[in-house]
């Protein structure tokens, strides 16, 4: 029995803005099937954070229960994790979220764990407009009990029984720009170039992100006739507009003609740069988006990249003008400031 | 790029660097796995069938196979190959039951072999068991050649040194030893169906220009004579104050004997940058350890010699200057000359050939530098019957050169003795691969990477080791220090074998390489792709393993580099596309020495 991961990295390992190699944002090794797609878009997660030169320890990763909800285990090893209970990552991300703004939060959840257990708990994150990056990765079956069909398996897919789903799939980022998510993508995990600058972008983003990346199941979902294998993905896969994230710090160098592309710029300063798009697509148009989803699912196609992006959306801290400052930073002299504020207030109020 | 095609024996080979760089090819990582089995018998035979002196090499290689061993590109140092090869030597069982076993039907046909050194030896025992009636001849009391006369004792014990070359004089040669062959002539008139001359490089260059060289001769010696001097013990003392001039190996080997024969004061004075010496770096290290001093960039400028006696040696002090294309010329830097008192110098600059005994009219051609005008693949001069090979070859290399000359030259000589074509008939080499894989997280090799440093080999307490030239420095590894030395081995020879109709393009191989290896991406030139692999990939010595096109479109890219043949890609693999595969690579010889698959690990003799 090996299975341990040697030490030795590349000897010539780049190094981020903060002096960091890859390998400081890696975590434990993986005991996933081989091959599951959910690894890879960890390994996309650390290329991502690594690229941002993220300092770990600003990073909150938090997950509920499902293979998926693992994998925080596999990445970041040196930021925080909270493994809450099934399907209720939502709440504990939103507590979490509440008590310090100003924690990176990132909610990783699976397609059982969001769509089903979680569903009442995830709409409501995200009409809060909740702060943070939510990356379900949706396999379209329920690996971690052999392989039962999801409540994201598309109607008429095939499980490896060969049983053929009757029911209706929900298209989680139809019920993302419907219930207020302000960033809303979908990415597959077989695409790390579309999948890293998604996350990049996701991360930046401030308000709900979300993105559902289709994440094949190797064990139980990858047969003929599924429609979340390798083989049908990579076939169906219908772009948006191929994507780039450019930081804050770096200039747009290219130059871009009329209609080639759409720049969004991000609430940090950042820019999502949207290469080639349908030139009558706007990626703020709510009611385009939906259109757009519903389009590609009746010609059965499988849309990817930005569905939509509202940068200028107000998160939950806006709505609900809470505390700047981190609840555990709070001294008594905040929490009660004495007779004269209360003096004050009372006067405002006569 | 092309697919690399893997059934070319030559592309895993160049994987294995140790034994790619080994001029014979032993299978090092096959032979430091038995040691870490604790199989020393089998790792010794395989060495012996590789490079027919385990015990010799593992103690004086020049390992060539250690700056090529991918540990140093990983991480600080190489594995110390070379002395875990005397661990299979000094930690073997009984192996004479394990060689040919003689008498061999004798196949009519006597070959004569002169000098006998590593190649005449290497040629003895390839082709004894074959039946060949073979006469060694060496001027000196018994064989070994330049391993017994300029290897000091204190490197190579004796007894080691015996032990390995009866292994094969006991096979059936018939040797005349004090025996000086001094014409080329008279052998070729003896009924020899072929002659092989290993006679190395016997002559050191000498300064016989510089002043005062001819006054104060009594104190001046060529370094490889004096050693063989004290090897033979006609020499048993020095002068306190020693100068050794010259920067290779003999003269570390000079400057170390002079310590152990009353130099007290012993200075090696090299004329180049100290880099540029041409000394093992152990080697040096050891001298250094010694208390030897040494000075570079110096050289000598005469010999001062008073009232007959010699006082010291005088250096002129220069700087190295390389012009546009990289050549180095050495230009006096003006600071006063140096006197350095000296009641001798060593003079150990190089060697040189010398075949004052073939006659030049008997067919065998001369070219530059008087050397043997040879087939670089056979060996074979011009005159047909006529082979040479080691040192007299193409000049001084090295121990385990004139081992692989000597394969190659043993392969020729039983071609041409049995009628065949010395270049088309030549055996390729065989190659053998084996899957490993045992259960999803388990192989038949000991897959883990270990972080550990490379250990040093213990050393015997210098004030006892200076005073006696017969007393072995180095103690060598024990079996505890062995194994764990054993376990930095990579593995390099169990190959990551990749099979393009069963990858899915999952990425997990991608995401789980810890050394970012493996690129999947669309194809380009060489130079176009090794800017966009996952890694830097800047070492041009070492390939791109490509794959055939993917479904996708892509090819699958594998930088050999700096790969740890940790086999995660094939456990993290769900198809088996990835796979590994131990790869055998061995030089074939004239005759089968030893069968290597009765010394596997996975099945135990």
């Amino acid at each position: 029995m090996t299975y341990l991961r040697p030490d030795i990295r590349h000897p010539e390992s780049q190094r981020n803005a903060l002096g960091y190699t890859r390998k400081y944002y890696e975590g434990a090794l993986s005991t996933l099937c081989a091959g599951c797609g959910h690894d890879s878009v960890s390994g996309a997660i650390i290329q991502a954070c690594f690229e941002l030169a993220i300092e770990p320890h600003r990073v909150a990763k938090l997950s509920g229960i499902g293979c998926s909800s693992k994998t925080p285990t596999y990445f970041l090893g040196n930021s925080h994790g909270f493994n809450s209970v099934h399907g209720r990552m939502p709440s504990v991300a939103t507590g979490a979220n509440l008590a310090n703004r100003d924690l990176i939060y990132l909610g990783i959840s699976g397609d059982g764990d969001t769509a089903s257990i979680g569903m009442g708990q995830f709409v409501h994150a995200l009409r809060r407009n909740l702060n943070i990056t939510y990356i379900v990765m949706n396999n379209g079956c329920y690996g971690l009990t052999k392989g039962q069909d999801s409540a994201t398996a598309d109607e008429g897919s095939k499980n490896k029984t060969g049983h053929v789903n009757p029911f209706h799939g929900i298209d989680l980022c139809g019920v993302a720009i419907e219930l207020g998510a302000t960033f809303v993508a979908r990415s597959f995990s077989g695409d790390k170039g579309q999948l890293i600058p998604l996350i990049k972008a996701a991360l930046s983003h401030q308000g709900f992100a979300f993105i559902d990346v289709l994440s094949p199941c190797v064990t139980f979902n990858n047969n003929p006739g599924s429609t979340k294998s390798y083989d049908y993905v990579r076939e169906h896969m219908e772009v948006t507009a191929a994507v780039d994230y450019i930081p804050e710090k770096a200039e747009i160098t290219a130059a871009y003609a009329e209609g080639e592309a759409c720049v969004v710029t991000l609430h940090d300063g950042s820019h999502v740069v949207l290469r080639k798009p349908d030139p009558a697509w706007q990626p703020t148009d709510r009611i385009a988006a939906m259109k757009r989803l519903h389009e590609a699912r009746q010609k059965g196609e499988i849309l990817t990249g930005v569905v939509y992006l509202e940068p200028a959306g107000r998160d939950l801290h806006a709505m609900l003008n809470t505390s700047r400052r981190p609840l555990n930073s709070l001294r008594e002299s905040d929490l009660c400031p004495g007779s004269a504020a209360l003096e004050r207030i009372n006067a405002e109020n006569r | 790029m092309k697919p690399t095609d893997i059934r070319d024996p030559e592309y895993f080979h160049k994987v294995v660097d140790c034994q790619y760089a080994c001029p014979a090819h032993t299978p090092v990582p096959e032979y430091i796995r038995l040691i870490a089995a604790g199989q020393y018998t089998e790792a010794y035979m395989l060495n012996w069938e590789s490079n027919v002196f385990p015990g010799i090499l593992g103690r004086t290689c020049d390992r060539p196979c250690e700056p090529a061993c991918r540990r140093g590109r990983v991480e600080e140092k190489p594995v110390a190959i070379c002395r875990l090869k005397r661990v299979a030597a000094d930690y073997k069982g009984e192996v004479r039951s394990l060689m040919p076993q003689g008498p061999f039907p004798p196949n009519g046909k006597k070959i004569a072999l002169i000098g006998g050194g590593p190649a005449s030896l290497t040629v003895a025992r390839d082709l004894a068991p074959l039946g060949y009636e073979i006469h060694l001849y060496d001027n000196q009391r018994k064989g070994g050649g330049m391993m017994l006369s300029q290897i000091p004792a204190f490197r190579l014990p004796e007894s080691v040194l015996d032990e390995e070359v009866d292994y094969i004089l006991n096979m059936g040669i018939h040797t005349h030893f004090n025996c000086y062959v001094s014409s080329m002539r008279e052998m070729l008139a003896k009924d020899y169906d072929a002659i092989f001359v290993g006679t190395g490089a016997p002559r050191g260059s000498d300064l016989s220009k510089l002043p005062g060289r001819q006054e104060g001769a009594a104190n001046i010696h060529i370094g490889i004579e004096w050693l063989a001097n004290v090897a033979f013990e006609h020499t048993d003392r020095i002068g306190k104050r020693v100068v050794v001039l010259g920067g290779g190996n003999t003269a570390m080997d000079c400057c170390r004997t002079a310590r152990r024969l009353g130099g007290e004061q012993v200075t090696v004075v090299v004329r180049s940058p100290f880099k540029d010496m041409k000394a093992s770096p152990w080697e040096i290290e050891d001298a250094l350890r010694e208390g030897v001093t040494i000075l570079n960039c110096m050289p000598p400028k005469a010999f001062i010699v008073e009232n007959g006696r010699l006082k010291g040696v005088l250096f002129e002090h220069v700087e190295a200057v390389y012009d546009e294309n990289g050549k180095r010329s050495l230009v006096p830097t003006g600071q006063p000359d140096t006197f350095i008192e000296a009641d001798d110098v060593l003079i150990a600059i190089g060697q040189e050939n010398a075949f004052p005994w073939i006659e030049r009219d008997l067919g065998i051609e001369f070219g530059k530098w008087d050397m043997p005008v040879l087939d670089p693949v056979t060996f074979q001069s011009t005159h047909p019957k006529v082979f040479f090979g080691g040192d007299a070859a193409f000049g001084p290399k090295n121990i385990i050169t004139a081992v692989a000359h000597g394969h190659q030259a043993a392969i020729s000589i039983h071609l041409f003795c049995t009628g065949k074509d010395l270049h088309r008939d030549r055996p390729a080499p065989t190659v053998n691969i084996f899957q490993q894989k045992m259960g999803v997280h388990e192989w038949l090799y000991d897959s883990y990477v270990v972080n550990d440093r490379r250990y040093a080999v213990p050393h015997a307490p210098e004030e006892v080791a200076l005073r006696n030239r017969r007393m072995e420095v180095e103690l060598g590894f024990d079996p505890e220090l062995a194994y764990k030395e054993a376990e930095r081995c990579l593995n390099c020879d169990v190959q990551t074998v990749f099979t393009t109709n069963l990858c899915i393009e999952c990425d997990a191989c991608v995401d789980i390489c810890p050394t970012s290896c493996i690129t999947f991406t669309h194809n380009g030139d060489e130079d176009d792709l090794r800017m966009r692999l996952n890694a830097p990939a800047n070492n041009r010595t070492q390939d791109l393993y490509v794959s055939d096109t993917l479904p996708t479109g892509r090819v699958m890219i594998k930088d050999e580099n700096v790969c740890l043949h940790c086999g995660l890609c094939a456990e993290r693999c769900p198809t088996s596309a990835w796979d590994m595969q131990k790869y055998l690579y061995q030089v074939t010889k004239a005759c089968k020495i030893w069968d290597i698959a009765r010394a596997s690990v996975a099945e135990p003799v």
